[in-house]
């Protein structure tokens, strides 16, 4: 991985750095860092930190688009996940609270790798199903109203520091080692890329493709949980209408700025997490820059754009053809 | 159609009980959006109660948002029979015909909390709802009160852009403003009305103000939006409430909460009690004949900390919010 780092991330790194430096030039103390209360206090900062539920989120849904699979249940898994724990935080343990909510997250997993792997449907309907109905779960759970909490352990996953770093973001950085030792560590990584290269022909060379895809729907869910987790921490109560809405689409985009494709067989995590930064970084920005609301979105899909073709191989092969034919 | 033949029987069979139509047996059915919001339960637990403050019977249909879901249940009211039907519509249009089944059925209806297009007046009997441009006015207007003579400046988080509350209660925000010179909105963003957004924007509202010195006073669209800045002020070091002034719109209980600690200032409630009104103006009409106005403004009412919040919070806790 680390070898094909400098060649396929080029333009996914170059772009965060150009992004970074559009921040600074709309925002002159956007590099700016100073401890509050023992966290790193900063615009630089905030761009990791609120990056991190779409980070998380993305390092799921990248196994997933690499198996050709999708999942669009992620943004539902969250609010399910901060329900649940914001539910149980000030009446039980935080590891009771934590384990349920990771635990409502598996449960999202499995039932999505059920549909997907076992049962045939296309992922794309089938996770469709829990975006929807898990939503509603969520506001059952919740009963409609924003469950707030007041217990520190939970709040410290939204909130608290560890040498510094804002909680998220060690969490994120510890789930990118631990998925990446995991998948790039041993052949799985490699499988997973065959079984969304062409599914009959690794079916066909021995690959137990149905478990592996349950897994990773189950990986996915796993990581959506715990992005629930810290989004509820982070406001101290679950909105089970908000949390995490539109989020799959944010991670969906994450993964292909991040340079993987969606019709499977190659994936790159970094790559991935440095999509959710590009992303967040450009939302960090507008949120500094001062221009109207109204212009967000459209900025948004103008840089997008851009990040986008630059990655294009036909983009390129044009640039270099017309090169030549001036030459 | 049997089902609805079989609807039409009951509510004959049962008119000779419910004809002495006095105040005391009205049945009043309600066609409500669903659980959108907070705010929305809690409007559903106001309408019971102040119902059965009225002796009326008040029966609650939950649209889960969807338009067609509110004709289903008109069209089953007026089936029923009922004396009255509250509406509080999810989108603007496409009401007329069924509108027109009620009128010619001869039950009144009354529109809670939103209005609507209809092709004319006559389909409705009135509509009770808060003058969104007002609350932005008096939030405004408390702010000029508060600060004075001394030079402010505002940062604000607005509601989801091109939602018509959010339009609306800038404008109305930035006509009490207009009349000072001394305060100004310098930053505004949109927080999209939740708790998530509003502490993220705030977060870099207050890296843009020279780490948040330069903040005088925040106004929110909504509460929810200045819970979660009041969180982004607390955890860059600065004291909300008393280093940077807040006042926002809805007085939902976790702010009333806030106000408690001393983290925030003001707020302009969006009354939940739309049926209170209805009813009463429905019970003149029916026993006296009065036509109420075509439409009746809820009070938006400032709360300050000045005005027991503690209190407050009680009562409004458990409302559904």
């Amino acid at each position: 991985m680390a070898l094909a780092l400098p060649r396929r991330g080029l333009a996914q790194i170059a772009a965060l750095i150009v992004i970074l430096l559009i921040d600074r030039m709309v925002s002159p103390q956007f590099f700016d860092l100073r401890l509050q209360d023992g966290r790193l206090f900063g615009s630089l900062i905030d761009v990791l930190n609120r990056g991190a539920p779409v980070a998380l989120l993305a390092l799921g849904m990248v196994l997933v688009i690499a198996t050709r699979g999708i999942d669009l249940s992620v943004g539902a898994v969250m609010a399910i996940s901060g329900a649940i724990a914001a539910s149980l935080a000030d009446s039980h343990a935080w590891p009771v609270a934590v384990a349920a909510a990771l635990g409502a997250g598996l449960l999202c997993g499995l039932w999505n790798g059920f549909l997907v792997a076992i049962l045939g449907i296309q992922p794309i309907v089938a996770t469709l199903i829990l975006m929807v109905a898990g939503r509603g779960i969520a506001q059952l759970i919740t009963e409609g109203r924003i469950v707030t909490f007041t217990s520190p352990d939970i709040i410290w996953f939204g909130t608290g520091s560890l040498l510094g770093m804002p909680a998220p973001v060690v969490i994120v950085v510890g789930m990118l080692i631990v998925t990446g030792l995991v998948v790039r560590g041993s052949a799985l990584g490699l499988l997973i890329e065959a079984a969304g290269g062409n599914a009959r022909a690794s079916e066909l060379s021995g690959v137990g493709i149905r478990t592996m895809v349950v897994s990773v729907y189950v990986w996915c869910s796993l990581c959506a949980a715990l992005a629930g987790i810290i989004a509820a921490a982070d406001i101290m109560g679950a909105d089970a209408n908000n949390a995490g809405l539109w989020l799959e689409l944010d991670a969906i985009l994450a993964v292909v700025i991040g340079g993987t494709s969606l019709f499977g067989g190659r994936f790159s995590l970094v790559l991935a997490v440095c999509g959710a930064l590009i992303i967040q970084a450009m939302n960090t920005g507008i949120l500094l820059s001062g221009y109207p609301p109204e212009f967000n979105l459209v900025v948004k899909a103008a840089v997008v754009l851009v990040v986008l073709l630059l990655q294009s191989p036909r983009l390129s092969d044009l640039v270099a053809n017309y090169r030549k034919a001036r030459a | 159609m049997a089902l609805k033949r079989i609807l039409m029987s009951l509510a004959l069979a049962s008119a000779p009980f419910v004809a002495p139509a006095s105040a005391a047996q009205l049945t009043v059915g309600f066609s409500q959006i669903g659980s959108e919001s907070g705010w929305r339960a809690a409007e559903t637990t106001v309408s019971k109660s102040e119902a059965s403050k009225r002796t009326v019977n008040l029966k609650i249909a939950d649209a889960q948002q969807k338009q067609e879901n509110q004709i289903k249940a008109i069209r089953s009211f007026v089936a029923q029979g009922v004396d009255a039907i509250f509406l509080a519509p999810v989108v603007s249009t496409g009401w007329d015909a069924v509108l027109k089944e009620a009128k010619q059925a001869k039950i009144p209806v009354i529109l809670l909390d939103r209005d609507i297009d209809p092709s004319g007046k006559d389909l409705y009997l009135t509509a009770v709802t808060s003058d969104s441009v007002h609350e932005g006015e008096v939030a405004g207007d408390w702010l000029a009160k508060t600060v004075g003579d001394k030079a402010c400046n505002i940062v604000e988080l607005q509601g989801t852009v091109g939602a018509s509350v959010a339009t609306n209660r800038k404008k109305g925000f930035d006509t009490a403003i207009a009349k000072h010179a001394n305060l100004k909105v310098v930053r505004s963003q949109t927080g999209d009305f939740t708790r998530a957004k509003g502490k993220e924007v705030m977060e870099s509202f207050i890296k843009a103000e020279g780490g948040g010195k330069s903040i005088c006073a925040v106004y929110a669209h909504n509460d929810d939006m200045m819970v979660g800045a009041i969180q982004a002020m607390k955890e860059a070091g600065l004291k909300p409430g008393k280093d940077i002034l807040t006042v926002s719109i809805d007085a939902v209980p976790d702010i009333f909460k806030a106000m408690v600690a001393g983290e925030a200032n003001a707020t302009v409630e969006l009354t939940p009690n739309m049926a209170g009104p209805a009813l009463d103006a429905l019970i003149a009409y029916k026993d006296k004949g009065t036509t109420p106005p075509k439409w009746i403004q809820t009070e938006s009412k400032l709360y300050t900390s000045a005005d027991n919040p503690q209190q407050a919070y009680d009562s409004k806790k458990g409302l559904g919010y």
